[in-house]
């Protein structure tokens, strides 16, 4: 195993399946991570995903999964409404974000959001907060936050970007090399490529590998046998 | 041949389709039929068919139904007009809207709706062909649809049935024994605890037979859970 594989790729020769309602058997330092709960004893799964051991937490590592916003996530949202000084964001979480005037990049007349975004149009943003019942609030002011007018979007699930991303960006560093193409992950799984469209391609048809292998051991070796073809 | 008239089992034990009387139908089951769906399920049980298909969490709709605290499931039982011989006229009738909710109720006690305030997971379970059992079969696929789709539970639900015919109780009922027999006993058992969900009980057994019924049923629970756990591991390649 390569020094350069994430947390997940590392475990991943001894992964193991696990599916709701499993009990784990565990010694006694051990505490209950993402994915499983404390009922008496025992350890019980709460989803379907792979094993991990991370030093004293066991957590589950979903297959399957839906964003869920934390502040400070780096987005990509479709406008998909407006009134006269917010704008509605899908960020693929359960609920939509609300995007105010106050925190556009813009100088914007009150009644005059859809002179800036309009419905359809990407953007580039950041969520400021969460509350308790899963609303969220984006902003665009702040470094790179934009309106994306080129390239295209992919979708990734999100519990799969730590290993789009790789240790210290390795894994994203080969695929921007493979098509020289810029990308932006968002933490909601929506993938922003800009350069050629050759290049886009090729990105492309790799995320697609890895959208459908990621749980599978040797990803890395995978991308980069896509790279020397 | 009239009310009464029907022979369930030969004087060997066999039943008309060749099963004991605790033996259960052969029970089938995939994951990822639908591949636009966060979650899915096809389950074959016998001649039963059905396919229950997860979406969400999303934002529930009108905002009156929504639940500051909880998700809600929004389940939704349907008979294709083809699954029986004579055609059901299609939407919501009195025994779907009854079943769609005993299996909200089923579901609602293992999945950890909490995490999701606010929110509704949509079950849509659609049986194609109809042999008797279809809402155990909706069930079991629905858990499995709902595992698929990553909703965190604290077990699935598995459902199955046994019943009374011509005085024998008898695991798992087909067609003409559920028409000409006198008691169904579906129940919707929790396999890791063998905790209880969901009883219905239609026609009447002695408690040693509701007790026989009872000890079929969790038995039962067993064997199918075992398949479903296949049937989720091979989604994914099985132990990697």
């Amino acid at each position: 195993m390569s020094e350069d594989s994430t947390p997940a790729e590392k475990n991943s020769g001894a992964a193991r399946l696990v599916h709701p309602g499993e009990r784990l058997n565990v010694s006694t330092d051990i505490v209950p991570g993402h994915g499983i709960r404390q009922v008496g004893e025992d350890f019980v799964v709460m989803r379907m995903g792979t094993l991990r051991e991370n030093g004293k937490t066991i957590s589950v590592d979903p297959l399957s999964s839906r964003y869920v916003p934390r502040s400070g996530d780096l987005v990509v949202g479709y406008v998909e409404g407006m009134t006269n000084n917010i704008w509605f964001l899908d960020i693929g979480a359960s609920f939509n974000a609300i995007l105010p005037m106050s925190l556009a990049p813009w100088k914007v007349e009150f009644g005059a959001v859809r002179e800036h975004l309009n419905v359809g149009e990407a953007v580039l943003c950041r969520i400021q907060e969460v509350d308790e019942t899963h609303s969220a609030v984006a902003t665009m002011k702040g470094m790179g936050l934009r309106k994306l007018k080129s390239g295209l979007l992919e979708e990734i699930p999100p519990h799969i970007i730590p290993q789009v991303i790789g240790k210290g960006g390795s894994m994203l560093q080969t695929l921007k090399d493979l098509g020289q193409t810029r990308i932006v992950v968002g933490q909601n799984g929506r993938v922003w490529l800009d350069g050629d469209y050759s290049g886009m391609s090729k990105v492309r048809a790799a995320l697609k590998m890895v959208r459908e292998t990621a749980h599978l051991p040797g990803l890395k070796e995978r991308v980069n046998a896509l790279t020397d073809e | 041949m009239g009310y009464g008239d029907y022979q369930c089992m030969d004087e060997n034990g066999i039943r008309e389709d060749g099963r004991k009387a605790d033996e259960m139908r052969p029970v089938e089951i995939e994951c990822g039929v639908i591949p636009v769906a966060d979650g899915s399920a096809y389950i074959k049980w016998g001649k039963n068919e059905a396919i229950a298909a997860v979406y969400g969490p999303m934002e529930a709709h009108p905002r009156k139904i929504q639940r500051q605290d909880r998700a809600i499931l929004d389940v939704r039982y349907n008979m294709a007009p083809f699954s029986t011989s004579d055609r059901i006229r299609p939407g919501f009738n009195r025994r779907s809207r009854e079943i769609s909710k005993v299996t909200r109720d089923a579901l609602e006690s293992v999945v950890d709706l909490e995490l999701y305030p606010r929110s509704k997971i949509r079950v849509e379970i659609e049986i194609i062909c109809a042999e008797a059992g279809t809402r155990c079969c909706g069930i079991t696929a629905a858990s499995v649809a709902l595992a698929d789709a990553g909703i965190p539970m604290s077990d699935m639900v598995v459902s199955v049935a046994a019943g009374k015919c011509n005085g024998i109780v008898l695991m798992d009922l087909n067609k003409p024994e559920d028409n000409y027999g006198e008691a169904d006993l579906p129940m919707g058992i929790l396999p890791m605890t063998d905790e209880l969900v969901f009883l219905q009980m239609d026609g009447d057994l002695s408690m040693e037979e509701f007790q026989l019924a009872w000890d079929y049923n969790i038995k039962a629970a067993h064997e199918v859970h075992a398949i479903m756990v296949e049937a989720l591991k091979k989604r994914y390649g099985g132990d990697i």
